[in-house]
């Protein structure tokens, strides 16, 4: 009986030193999102005040499946996504395996690896775009003086030359972000299992196939989700680096929707745009944790 | 495979070497080429780029306090991210003790919502937001930008320190509970010295994001009065060209402290990020 009731203060207590964070969150991430989806079903244009705001149902949304900038902002988002990530998690689990030996200077290299990741994205952005620059850029100076190229080259003035700069720009600033996560799986990992296997005479790639891998699997996928839920609504770097172009051809969805909200004040278009971009990112997330079955952390073991 | 037919280590220390060195070149080479760029005229600079500066010169720098007012970003930066900090560590602590200590039921749903709240794209929301603080008349006021900053602030907070505090033994506090301490008294004399630490990192976690934070600065701020560090350098403009030299300077006076930060609480950091992240 006095166990029952010293669990029931246990968990008022509990739930009222949550309830400030709960409700801060809720007040202004949670209802917010409730009230984009309500103005996503009207017409609201902020240029146009006269227009009122008329409920207009799910045209916003029959507008957006008609809409070939949205699809192209996709196909933009998903490239961007896919690329970047595929390249960050080969590099990240090399220098996550890098990173988990002892050799001279890995204090050094492990801080290093750390500061693309802290500095600000817009930062990161703009020392790529000039590195890049068609004047005075070093990395035309650099490959004309190597003969690869004969002269310098525009490179944002092309849609595929153009990505060049914004890939290797996420794949600098996010790769240690992949490596550190990469490298708390690795050493959760038995080293007496490696020890066995080298008994046994099994070479080292046999023991990254065999051992490393599939016991890092599960960080493998928590950073697969944690990247492709980051790719998907990457903004800073490209509004930054091509800020969407040459034309939109490199526009991501946020930036559209950026562009949809705050440069045509469509908020209406723009509200429902938002609910798009959150639908797909709650679709991915779902797919992951229940179809790959991606167990995140937090519950005690 | 027998075992003479296997790469030696030799060979194989060799390419994993060439490889890092390599990697390390990629990683350092953009900051040591934006602190070169930021110390070279501009004319020097757009003739024929060198790899070796040979006339150091500071004018970017002075130009950048001096013609140009960057201090008030940077204050409007310090006072944004350094009010949302505090306030999410100081709500912060009491959710994650309450998660890392206490049993009781909702506490995986709550921290699983609080996972995918720190997940949701920002974008979302800013439609609410904007009408929101505009209908507040706080379009361009701290507050302006503090609120919408609690979306993604809170919850990270929560969801590090939480990770953090559950990482410090337990023995302390039950050996006072058994002395009959209550709870109050284990929280505050046990468990806050201890988690010192935890808070200083979370801390310094928050504040990095908070002060590299892009797309709500832009979105809710109208000129520079009131624009974040990170707006400010997207946003410069020159008369003529863009005006590389001064760009770069700011990139160099805006990563600095967070650089700074980051190579002195490493390891810190480091634990901070992936207690959570991945499950042991």
């Amino acid at each position: 009986m006095r166990k029952t009731s010293r669990l029931g203060s246990e968990a008022r207590l509990g739930w009222s030193l949550v309830a400030p964070a709960l409700s801060v969150i809720a007040l202004i991430a949670i209802f917010p999102l409730g009230w984009t989806f309500w103005e996503s079903l009207h017409l609201h244009e902020l240029r146009m005040p006269w227009l009122g705001k008329p409920f207009i149902g799910l045209a916003n949304y029959a507008e957006i499946v008609k809409d070939p900038r949205f699809w192209g902002a996709l196909g933009h988002t998903a490239f961007f996504t896919v690329v970047s990530i595929s390249l960050e998690l080969l590099i990240g689990l090399f220098l996550a395996l890098a990173m988990n030996r002892v050799f001279r200077g890995r204090g050094f290299v492990r801080a290093a690896v750390l500061v693309p990741w802290a500095i600000p994205t817009v930062v990161a952005a703009l020392l790529w775009r000039f590195i890049f620059e068609s004047q005075g850029g070093i990395a035309n100076a650099l490959l004309v003086r190597a003969g690869i190229l004969d002269q310098p080259m525009v490179w944002f003035i092309e849609t595929a030359t153009a990505w060049v700069p914004v890939i290797l720009a996420d794949v600098w600033k996010t790769t240690p972000f992949v490596a550190l996560l990469l490298l708390a799986g690795l050493q959760n990992i038995d080293l007496t299992l490696y020890e066995a296997a080298a008994v046994d005479g099994a070479n080292a790639w046999w023991q990254l196939r065999h051992i490393t891998l599939p016991l890092l699997k599960p960080a493998i996928l928590v950073t697969l989700i944690f990247r492709t839920l980051d790719g998907f609504r990457v903004f800073d770097l490209i509004y930054v680096l091509t800020g969407g172009g040459p034309g939109t051809s490199t526009e991501p969805v946020a930036l559209y929707t950026f562009n949809a909200l705050l440069q045509n004040l469509r908020f209406g278009y723009g509200s429902a745009l938002s609910v798009v971009i959150f639908a797909i990112t709650f679709g991915l997330a779902l797919f992951y944790v229940r179809g790959l079955g991606v167990r995140l952390g937090g519950e005690e073991s | 495979m027998k075992s003479a037919t296997k790469p030696g280590p030799r060979w194989g220390r060799w390419i994993f070497g060439a490889a890092l060195i390599g990697l390390m070149l990629f990683t350092l080479f953009p900051f040591y080429w934006a602190i070169v760029a930021s110390l070279t005229s501009d004319a020097a600079l757009f003739r024929d780029p060198s790899l070796w500066p040979e006339h150091l010169i500071f004018d970017h720098y002075r130009a950048l306090f001096t013609e140009r007012d960057f201090i008030t970003p940077i204050r409007n930066s310090l006072v944004v991210a350094g009010t949302t900090t505090l306030f999410c560590l100081v709500v912060g602590t009491l959710a994650a003790y309450a998660l890392a200590r206490i049993e009781f039921r909702g506490k995986a749903p709550i921290m699983a919502f609080i996972l995918a709240v720190t997940m949701f794209p920002q974008i979302s929301i800013v439609s609410p937001l904007y009408l929101l603080l505009r209908s507040l008349h706080l379009i361009d006021t701290y507050p302006g930008l503090i609120m919408p900053y609690m979306t993604f602030a809170m919850p990270l907070t929560v969801w590090v320190l939480t990770g953090s505090i559950r990482q410090i033994p337990k023995d302390l506090e039950e050996a006072a509970h058994v002395d009959g301490a209550t709870r109050r008294q284990s929280f505050t004399r046990i468990l806050l010295p201890l988690a010192v630490p935890s808070l200083a990192t979370t801390g310094i976690l928050t504040f990095i994001y908070c002060w590299n934070e892009f797309l709500f600065a832009l979105s809710f701020t109208l000129g520079p009065e009131r624009q974040t560090v990170p707006v400010a350098i997207a946003l410069f403009r020159g008369q003529y060209q863009v005006p590389w030299g001064e760009i770069l300077a700011a990139a160099v006076v805006a990563t600095a402290p967070v650089a700074a930060m980051v190579l002195v609480f490493q390891r810190r950091i480091v634990q901070g990020l992936t207690a959570g992240a991945v499950k042991g």
